[in-house]
């Protein structure tokens, strides 16, 4: 299974095997990693999911859709390596990805 | 004090058709929400997206969803409290008394919460000093336009709110629009517009970074993704980045919770308290799924136990809408 690793803003650090298919959401909520809320459940409509993926891996990532930049526009801090994790399927090609989640979602 | 049957908190989906199945067992309820109208999530957060899995509709937006759930629930005459949130429950024999941010107060045996993810609330600007301007020099909304006669507005935001805004704004007042990115969320021809007219000073790839000031504030300042500051000089900050969803006061009502939402059995969706119901996305049990139709299936069995906690009395009789004269007379249909 792919590894997703995820970085709290505090620097506290979860590695975690996320089966592929799901999302990077749905493996943050499964294995309860704090700093992901989700409150739409994966809809595309809260922004609460927000993370910066680490460079070398969001060049990996396909394009964010406008829908998921509308979004992010309204998340806490956006950066340029912004995305929200929902729209992020696990697949072979991103095993050992790396993301931070923000010091809050709202 | 307003008695009912049944108050139920949220008036998204989930929230309107547990007024019918309530309304079809001769249920009276009371409807609050902290929003200005009906619709939830369906109606801040996707009006114009389809959904595809509402049982028997094959595609409707969120508006078209609402409006359906509003003709159908008709007949019942239903109260609604928009703009209101309720603060306060406590416990009065076999009632609940509530009390709203408007300081109105229900006397029911039930409650039914169907309050999504909580109530929506302006998303905040995050930078230090933010909190201390707020309804002072930092705005999430417009009340009074006349404010800002003559004054240096920035406004902040890329969707129709923060377009509309910088728009009407700019004929009294000297407006900068600033957005993170080039493109903008709301309507082309608004943004059109501006540029047109070119009163307003647009800024883009920049985002809030500090604001400095005194009693007031005099200036902010604002970064761009690679590390630019500008000044700006600023009476008013109006910021639009939408609205967020909090769980506010129901977490402090002394149901079993699981991280936001409450543990519910499966039988009849009651929580930890009798009388207390929780439907749609906010209630949690295993297997649970945030769907429409689950609210909807969640809200029909929690109406059998309202029913018997509300007329203690009388026997309760399932019934099926095709064939039952009294659930007819209720609806007002006219047997031919």
């Amino acid at each position: 299974m792919p590894k997703i690793t995820y970085i709290e803003s505090t620097g506290e650090q979860r590695t975690i095997d996320v089966q592929k298919g799901l999302s990077v959401m749905e493996g943050a909520i499964q294995n309860k990693i704090p700093g992901i809320d989700a409150d739409c459940g994966g809809g595309m409509a809260c922004a609460t999911c927000h993370v910066y993926v680490k460079e070398e891996w969001f060049n990996k990532l396909p394009k964010a859709e406008d829908g998921e930049q509308d979004m992010i526009d309204m998340a806490y801090e956006p950066k340029k390596n912004s995305r929200l994790s929902c729209q992020l399927i696990v697949s072979d090609e991103l095993d050992g990805m790396v993301v931070t989640t923000p010091t809050k979602q709202t | 004090m307003i008695k009912t049957d049944v108050v139920i908190v949220g008036a998204g989906p989930v929230g309107l058709f547990a007024v019918h199945q309530l309304g079809i067992k001769g249920l009276k309820s009371e409807v609050i929400d902290n929003l200005d109208k009906a619709g939830g999530q369906c109606i801040e957060l996707y009006p114009d997206k389809p959904i595809y899995d509402i049982a028997g509709i094959p595609e409707c937006t969120g508006e078209e969803l609402t409006k359906n759930l509003l003709d159908q629930i008709k007949p019942f005459k239903t109260n609604f409290h928009f703009n209101e949130r309720v603060q306060e429950i406590k416990n009065d024999g076999n009632n609940w008394i509530l009390k709203t941010s408007k300081n109105k107060i229900f006397s029911s045996p039930n409650i039914i919460i169907a309050g999504g993810v909580g109530s929506f609330e302006p998303r905040k600007l995050s930078v230090k000093d933010a909190e201390k301007y707020e309804d002072k020099n930092v705005f999430y909304s417009v009340t009074d336009k006349n404010k800002f006669k003559g004054k240096k507005i920035s406004i902040f935001g890329g969707g129709d709110s923060a377009l509309d805004w910088a728009l009407e704004l700019s004929k009294i007042a000297n407006v900068t629009l600033i957005h993170r990115r080039e493109e903008f969320r709301g309507a082309p021809h608004t943004l059109g517009e501006l540029k047109k007219i070119g009163k307003v000073d647009i800024k883009t790839k920049y985002q809030l970074a500090s604001i400095e000031g005194g009693e007031k504030i005099k200036s902010i300042n604002i970064k761009s993704d690679d590390g630019k500051e500008t000044q700006i000089e600023t009476d008013y900050i109006l910021s639009f980045f939408g609205l967020i969803m909090k769980l506010g006061p129901i977490s402090e009502w002394g149901l079993n919770m699981d991280k936001k939402t409450i543990k519910v059995n499966t039988e009849n969706f009651e929580t930890n308290k009798k009388g207390i119901f929780a439907i749609g996305d906010i209630c949690t049990y295993p297997g649970k799924l945030k769907l429409i139709l689950s609210g909807f299936h969640e809200g029909a069995l929690a109406s059998v136990e309202c029913f018997k906690r509300a007329r203690p009395n009388e026997k309760y009789r399932f019934e099926f809408t095709t064939s039952s004269k009294e659930i007819q007379a209720r609806l007002g249909v006219k047997n031919k």
